[in-house]
């Protein structure tokens, strides 16, 4: 039986307005959105192909067909499958077939018209590429008996594969499933007539497949589902015996054969296979009985709160459920003889349980992050019972963890952090901005196992050698993790690693942390998996020193002579509208989330894919539907309760260029300098394309031209929310508020831009752009923020800060690396010339260098320091 | 005048049979390396043209004919088998863009006359070489099943039958301009791609004759799927119906990560198999760097485990990848047609085959 259904196709039947009165309801109405519902229900529940009918003399059937199936196309949980084209009326199937991208079903054609029309539709059928069902029907009407069926099925499968070549494979016969027990004497035979005519469907003609429309069978039994189901169970045995291949038929509403109770499949047996003329009337009078049968309805499913309490607890962990935590913890606490014990045993075992799923990619980050939560709040609670018996939690380890010196930003390392602590590692977190001094103290006074190091801007690759040589030379020999967005395995095995001998490990992302941990942590595998890592990093050391430049480096000189050469003769640069600072301190959370870009959002909770299609991925789609709903709700909590507040500065001045420096000048005469912004050139060998610097899109002195600067944060209070969350041993919320905040930051300088391109500067008074068009940057002008790649060096923020004077008007900090303080902040330049482009610059050689510091005042040294990364020579 | 399309046909196939054919490489990064200004895409005839045509690479088939001759001519020397028109964006609704959807039809015909001009003079020097012209449909700037409004995923911007006509314009044309073949390519929408064979057959039907019909899909990126949703075999399964002589993966990905969907490709398919990726991935600066000799130490694998018989270069590749794979895998054995059980084989994004 089972292997019989593994080979029958499944058909769901529910969006079809003629056999469904919710969804024609939903079309009439218009509410596509239920009515795709309807359509993904029945793919979760097991439909391998969706029919779809909308033969309803109230609807424009052509225009709701067309519209429903564009709908399904960017729905990939249903349009994973193929589709049934559904209709009566021929234009309709054809319109439909015109919107599918898959191969699909036309349901259906027949000789009913006569040959002509027939054949018309099947070579049409043919050229659209899809499958057809063919009813047993023609001229004469529609075949009951098992002769009529074969012998007009035979007679369309002659005509279609004899004559007009359609492939037998992409035929489907439908021999016409006619009510039984309808107390019509010559209907009792009809189900028999449909098993023995599939039967010599199947055995005469080569290839095809036989359907049908399942629930006619049963129609005699409406409103008793009980009994209905039971009928199509036992029909489908028989007829999927006989050679039947697919069924137009509701999943979920099948009984399963075995199931039937024996009195019941025999009465009903009886009526299927016609055994004698009293069949009908049994089954009539047994039918009752059975229909209260209805399966007991779904309420809010709280049984797991009968289990015993240890698998409650692992229930609560699995599922991030801290609703009834603190009742468990407690119940748990008083059946074991200490207090220690609940965390030793169900707890550990609970995120035991969580810890294999995330490995076996069964869990997403975000709900281990919910799970750690729940189990800090356990923890929390057991805490006063542990300390009033002062004992020692016993742990798998110590990790002291920190952002670098300089660095502000510790999302990742959060996540790392509550990685670890799920897996009953103690954490030892000293936030962001950690001084080497304070993060070896720390290891040294708390005996701690491991230290971790994490950071996002470039100058944090420096303090992380800083921090490495200092364990060397203060004799240290605990392993160093190094993780972060800037950090990167190639730069690990170079830099960082042949400064200190004891183990240096680049963890790539938090689900790898773990496994790095525990190798390190074990007296037996620490060796083997040190040296492996060892090797590894020699080996990415000599493929760096064999990796010559894909592009040979040019001289200054000649770089600047292949510079983009903008015709200033013919063009005018737009004068602002409003010259001078703008502060932007009302900028509210309602008018910025229209202009979040999502997708970086997603991928902080390591969950790649763009928006808003990782909202349907197959994978991850449930996990991001509950992401994106938590930090809507976060937003609207902040909207509402005005806990954050994003801050904005702008400023537009004249200005010009000179080399390589763009002049930033006070006022119109341009003769009382405020600062210079200095640009690096790309320094490789072009053929196609210039050597780029961004102050080749400001005027040269003579032609007036105009330059911008920005900074923006989503709230001073970022800190201040995250800590409170802390206090409540909240991770999960704890990083949401800054992942939201990051996404305002990027929101709001995507705002101040258009602002700026609309209003301020007014050079793009009449854009008119989606946010996705705003993501794709479709627009004139550019904003690069320097420590990134097309104005990589740091330090230049300093003049935005003193040009706009942003920390006395909005209270933004740069750190003593040039990060920005907050940690959810955007700050850069303002281009307005059309020809304005990202690029990255790349590796530049001495001589520019030379010549940045000197323009810089820095010694060479110094900007030797921080422009490392862009180097493209070993300095001395 | 075309050739006898049944005789190309037959010669074709056997030539299939017997070895694996060479298909050209990129035609826009060889046009790049002229540096072509504004007013060299103009020529004369259209030197006071309203909008821009920078850019309308296709166009030079008209106003620079002899660049885009010497690309076939250097392709055709670095050793393919066959070329492909000069008409990627040649359709009226691309040409659009440019305010010349009035110069479909005449570029068509004159890339398609240009090519087989060249393969004849190659063929004159070296009769026991045949070369082929395959006439290019490409995807055109709009797709089918994708909303371009992402608060409106129920709007279409092109429809089926808009389509539909614009390819039968092209087909006609390259036909008449002598393609051997037609090759709808860098399909990243099945339904684009199903409205071009659509229009193929149709243009077949009134032209009165057919001509062998190439097509190749493109996975976007590395979910293995097309831009629509497709896996591989959803794509194949979507197409195989008009019987092509070869179904093929092209451009997007670079050889290395496009070789599982090769392999994936020649399992499923009942034709033969066509690939021509990219020479990897764009770099920082959107070019393409991946050499000839690299690039071909990757494709002269793939000859080796029978995964094609038809191979060529997308975005990025030179005469030079071309002649690199052509010498290695001179003497490899095409990969042979598998017998596959017959079954119906329906998709939506994903492959549906029922028993």
């Amino acid at each position: 039986m089972t292997d019989q259904i593994a080979v029958f196709t499944n058909v769901g039947e529910r969006t079809n307005v003629t056999g469904s009165a919710k969804f024609k309801r939903l079309i009439m109405e218009e509410d596509y959105e239920t009515a795709l519902d309807v359509a993904r229900e029945q793919v979760e529940n097991g439909a391998q192909v969706i029919d779809i009918n909308m033969d309803e003399a109230m609807l424009d059937s052509k225009a709701a067909m067309v519209k429903f199936l564009n709908l399904i196309a960017s729905e990939p949980d249903i349009s994973k499958v193929p589709i049934m084209v559904d209709s009566s009326k021929w234009e309709v199937i054809e319109a439909g077939l015109k919107c599918i991208q898959g191969k699909a079903i036309v349901n259906s054609i027949s000789l009913k018209e006569g040959e002509e029309p027939f054949i018309r539709q099947a070579k049409l059928i043919k050229r659209f590429g899809a499958a057809a069902v063919v009813m047993a029907f023609d001229e004469t009407g529609q075949a009951e008996t098992a002769d009529r069926k074969f012998e007009i099925c035979q007679r369309s499968y002659k005509i279609l594969v004899d004559d007009i070549g359609f492939p037998p494979e992409d035929i489907i016969f439908d021999p016409n499933i006619f009510a039984v027990a309808t107390g019509i004497e010559e209907h009792d035979n009809y189900a028999v007539e449909f098993i023995e005519g599939t039967r010599r469907i199947k055995q005469g003609l080569p290839h095809c497949k036989v359907s049908g429309g399942v629930s006619n069978v049963s129609f005699s039994f409406r409103g008793n589902n009980p009994v209905r189901e039971a009928i199509h169970s036992v029909f489908l045995y028989h007829a999927i015996k006989a050679g039947m291949d697919m069924g137009i038929v509701n999943a979920g509403q099948l009984a399963v054969y075995d199931d039937i109770p024996e009195e019941l499949r025999k009465a009903v047996e009886d009526v299927i296979l016609n055994t004698d003329p009293g069949a009908g009337e049994r089954l009539v009078e047994l039918a009752p009985k059975y229909s209260g049968m209805a399966q007991a309805e779904k309420v809010e499913d709280l049984e797991w709160r009968t289990w015993p309490v240890e698998k409650r607890l692992e229930h609560a962990l699995v599922k991030g459920i801290t609703e009834y935590i603190d009742e468990d913890t407690e119940e748990c606490r008083k059946s074991k003889a200490k207090p220690i014990e609940v965390i030793e045993g169900p707890l550990m075992d609970g995120m035991n349980v969580v810890g294999d799923l995330f490995g076996a990619g069964k869990m997403f980050l975000p709900q281990v992050v919910k799970s750690a939560r729940v189990m800090k709040r356990a923890v929390a609670y057991l805490d006063p019972f542990i300390e009033a018996e002062k004992e020692e939690g016993a742990t798998n380890g110590k990790v002291v963890m920190a952002t670098v010196k300089g660095d502000v930003h510790d999302i990742g390392k959060n996540i790392v952090g509550v990685v670890l602590q799920c897996n009953n590692y103690e954490v030892i977190d000293l936030g962001v901005m950690v001084p080497a001094e304070k993060i070896l103290q720390t290891a040294i006074d708390e005996k701690a196992d491991i230290i971790g190091l994490s950071g996002l801007i470039t100058p944090s690759l420096d303090e992380m050698v800083h921090v490495a040589k200092e364990m060397t030379r203060r004799g240290f020999e605990l392993p160093l993790l190094i993780g972060g967005a800037t950090t990167s395995k190639a730069h690990t095995a170079v830099k960082i690693e042949p400064q200190y001998d004891k183990g240096v490990v680049y963890v790539n992302n938090a689900s790898r942390a773990v496994g790095v941990v525990s190798n390190l942590l074990s007296k037996e595998l620490k060796p083997a998996f040190l040296e492996k890592t060892k090797a590894e990093y020699e080996k990415v050391r000599e493929q760096q020193a064999r990796k010559k430049p894909r592009s040979k480096p040019v001289t200054l000189q000649r770089a600047r002579d292949n510079a983009v050469k903008l015709d200033w003769d013919n063009y005018t640069p737009p004068v602002p509208k409003k010259l001078g600072v703008t502060e932007f301190k009302d900028v509210s959370i309602t008018t910025l989330r229209q202009y979040i870009d999502w997708t970086p959002y997603f991928m902080t909770w390591s969950i790649a894919g763009k928006y808003p299609r990782i909202l349907e991925d197959e994978i991850v789609g449930e996990q991001a539907k509950s992401l994106f709903a938590d930090a809507n709700a976060m937003l609207d909590e902040l909207e509402q309760s005005g806990a954050l507040q994003p801050l904005g500065v702008i400023g537009l001045f004249p200005a010009n260029r000179v080399g390589d420096d763009i002049e930033i000048y006070t006022d119109e005469s341009r003769t009382t300098l405020l600062t210079t912004s200095c640009h690096l050139r790309q320094q490789t060998e072009k053929t196609d394309f210039a050597n780029y610097c961004l102050a080749d899109y400001i005027a040269p002195k003579g032609t007036p031209d105009y330059f911008g600067a920005f900074a923006v944060t989503g709230g001073l209070e970022e800190d201040d929310l995250a800590d409170a969350f802390d206090a409540k041993q909240d991770d999960y919320n704890k990083i949401m508020v800054k992942a939201v905040a990051d996404r305002l930051a990027e929101a709001f300088a995507e705002y101040l831009h258009e602002q700026v391109r609309k209003e301020y500067w007014g050079y793009a008074v009449d854009e008119n752009l989606s946010n996705d068009e705003l993501i794709r940057e479709n627009y004139q002008g550019i904003r690069p923020a320097p420590g990134y790649p097309a104005c990589p060096e740091h330090t230049e923020k300093k003049k935005i800060w003193q040009l706009l004077d942003t920390e006395q008007r909005i209270g933004m900090k740069l750190t003593s690396s040039y990060a920005m303080w907050p940690g959810a902040a955007v700050s850069g330049w303002y281009f307005s010339h059309p020809e304005a482009k990202y690029y990255a610059v790349a590796q530049i050689q001495k001589d520019q260098v030379e010549d940045y510091a000197k323009r810089t005042n820095m010694t060479l040294a110094e900007a030797e320091r921080w422009l490392s990364p862009n180097l493209g020579y070993e300095p001395e | 005048m075309p050739s006898n399309a049944v005789n190309k046909r037959e010669q074709l196939t056997e030539a299939l049979k017997q070895r694996i054919l060479i298909l050209d490489g990129a035609m826009g990064t060889m046009i790049q390396e002229y540096k072509l200004e504004e007013q060299d895409y103009r020529g004369e005839r259209f030197k006071d043209w309203h909008v821009l045509i920078k850019g309308n690479n296709d166009l030079l088939s008209l106003t620079q004919p002899k660049i885009i001759a010497d690309i076939h001519r250097a392709y055709l020397e670095a050793g393919a088998d066959i070329i492909e028109t000069n008409t990627f964006n040649a359709t009226t609704i691309s040409m659009e863009d440019y305010d010349m959807a009035s110069l479909s039809r005449e570029i068509n015909f004159e890339s398609a006359k240009l090519a087989r001009s060249v393969c004849d003079e190659l063929e004159a020097k070296d009769p026991s070489k045949p070369r082929y012209v395959a006439g290019v449909l490409g995807p055109t700037s709009k797709t089918c099943s994708i909303s371009p409004d992402v608060n409106d995923p129920g709007y279409r911007n092109i429809n089926f039958d808009k389509l539909v006509a614009a390819y039968v314009e092209s087909t006609l044309a390259l036909m008449e301009g002598g393609a051997d073949l037609i090759l709808i390519e860098t399909i990243f929408d099945t339904l684009n791609a199903k409205a071009a064979s659509f229009a193929v057959e149709e243009a077949f039907e009134q032209a009165g004759r057919s001509l062998p019909v190439m097509i190749s899909g493109t996975i976007t990126d590395a979910s293995g799927r097309t831009l629509s949703g497709q896996t591989t075999e959803a794509f194949y399964n979507s197409i195989r119906h008009i019987k092509p002589l070869s179904i093929g993966l092209n451009c997007a990905l670079g050889p290395d990560l496009l070789r599982q969907y090769v392999e994936e490709l020649s399992r499923v398919c009942e034709t033969f198999t066509s690939v021509h990726p990219n020479a990897g991935l764009p770099n920082e600066f959107g070019e393409y760097d991946l050499e000839a000799p690299e690039m071909a130490q990757e494709i002269i694998d793939w000859g080796k485990s029978g995964f094609i018989n038809i191979v060529g270069g997308c975005c990025g590749t030179t005469p030079a990848h071309i002649k690199a794979f052509a010498k290695g895998l001179e003497g490899v054995k095409p990969r042979q047609l598998p017998e596959l059980e017959v079954r119906m084989r329906l998709s939506g994004l994903e492959a549906c085959n029922l028993n």
